[in-house]
């Protein structure tokens, strides 16, 4: 080993970062040569000089305060979330009981919409989705995140979708979710909120959303 | 235990170390700050995705990669790192004559630490200010562990002259 091989060596070396037969090299080379040794005292030397110059910049605690808040509202945020998604799952499970399912049961939008008249305060909107595969069947209403909401009933083949909404804007869109083997859609449009549940495929409830978003439904009514 | 809490027990103790990367890279308290921020609301956000392992490597990684996002809007920052070690990769080692041997004071220091690229600069305060190992480095700044060597190695070189304010000849 000469010098210039020393040049890295020296500063892992330093470091303990050598294994044993390295580091054994280092030692030998060091013994013989007084002009590495100088250099491994002068970069210890370095080292322990910019360890104990109080170069250290712990979090103002401004920051720390700032940060713990948000990550608090955060939790917060999520927790609701959660909870509002296991509601969801446990209205869809109890509509799925005899009898339960449907209030208004009519595959026409237009009779649906005026149902909900006078039983929530405000327009729901409802969807004639059965040229995309989902067949209305009716609508209800229903207690989600302790507020009345209007829930539409969709049939996709076997599967029932329950398709809840009320005003507000409260989770921001977010992923698909699955619970007990349903899984959850949520989503905001025109200052009402939508959640949507089923036990369809995951791809089948993402379809159901493009196209009850696309689809402009009976609002359109008040035009004809 | 909930994401919750082991968020709080794993990532948010390394909220020093956080911020004393990003400040040495930043330079100011304004910019660290932001960073900071900006690094905290992504590990919340991708904390589900975090497997185990070090959380403050995961953490310092993240503060690392928001920080270079952030700079790379930014104009002014360039990297001097090629032309420095274009210029001194070959040089010969240090003259040890050269070399500082009383103790440096804390204020040059700080303002030489200052004056290093960002590239030498963050593998020093990893090394010297986090005590990281040279494995943990190289998963922070995504480099190989020869790579965090070499550059540590240069790095102290380059401190080095700085304090000494003498050129190495190449």
């Amino acid at each position: 080993m000469n010098c210039q091989d020393m040049r890295l060596l020296l500063h892992a070396y330093l470091d303990d970062e050598l294994g044993a037969a390295d580091s054994l090299a280092v030692a030998r080379h060091l013994a013989g040569c007084a002009d590495c040794t100088q250099r491994l005292r002068a970069y210890t030397r370095l080292r322990d000089d910019v360890r104990a110059a109080g170069l250290y910049r712990p979090a103002p605690s401004a920051l720390r305060a700032r940060i713990a808040a948000r990550w608090q509202t955060v939790q917060l945020r999520r927790q609701g979330s959660e909870a509002l998604v296991a509601d969801a799952v446990s209205d869809h499970v109890r509509s799925l009981l005899p009898g339960h399912l449907i209030d208004v049961r009519t595959s026409n939008e237009h009779t649906v919409k005026p149902w909900f008249d006078g039983r929530v305060d405000f327009s729901p909107q409802v969807k004639d989705l059965s040229a995309q595969g989902f067949e209305l069947v009716g609508g209800r209403l229903d207690v989600l995140d302790g507020k009345q909401v209007a829930a539409l009933v969709y049939k996709r083949h076997l599967h029932t979708i329950n398709l809840f909404q009320w005003p507000g804007n409260g989770t921001a869109a977010s992923p698909p979710r699955t619970r007990d083997g349903y899984h959850v859609l949520e989503w905001n449009d025109a200052g009402l909120h939508f959640v949507a549940v089923s036990s369809v495929a995951e791809s089948d409830l993402q379809v159901f959303e493009r196209a009850f978003r696309a689809e402009p439904g009976a609002a359109s009514e008040t035009a004809h | 235990m909930d994401t919750g809490a082991v968020f709080e027990r794993d990532v948010m103790r390394h909220l020093d170390a956080a911020y004393n990367l990003a400040r040495w890279l930043a330079r100011n308290d304004q910019d660290a700050e932001d960073v900071v921020q900006e690094a905290m609301l992504r590990a919340f956000r991708f904390f589900g995705g975090f497997r185990g392992g070090d959380a403050k490597v995961w953490l310092l990684a993240i503060v690392r990669n928001t920080f270079y996002t952030q700079c790379a809007r930014s104009p002014a920052a360039g990297s001097i790192d090629e032309f420095d070690e274009a210029i001194h990769g070959g040089a010969e080692h240090d003259d040890p004559q050269s070399l500082l041997l009383r103790a440096a004071d804390a204020q040059n220091l700080h303002a030489a630490l200052e004056r290093l690229p960002p590239e030498f600069r963050e593998v020093l305060v990893l090394r010297e200010l986090e005590e990281c190992s040279y494995k943990e480095i190289a998963s922070i700044t995504n480099l190989k562990i020869g790579t965090v060597m070499s550059r540590l190695a240069r790095a102290r070189e380059r401190l080095q002259r700085e304090l000494t304010g003498k050129e190495v000849a190449a």
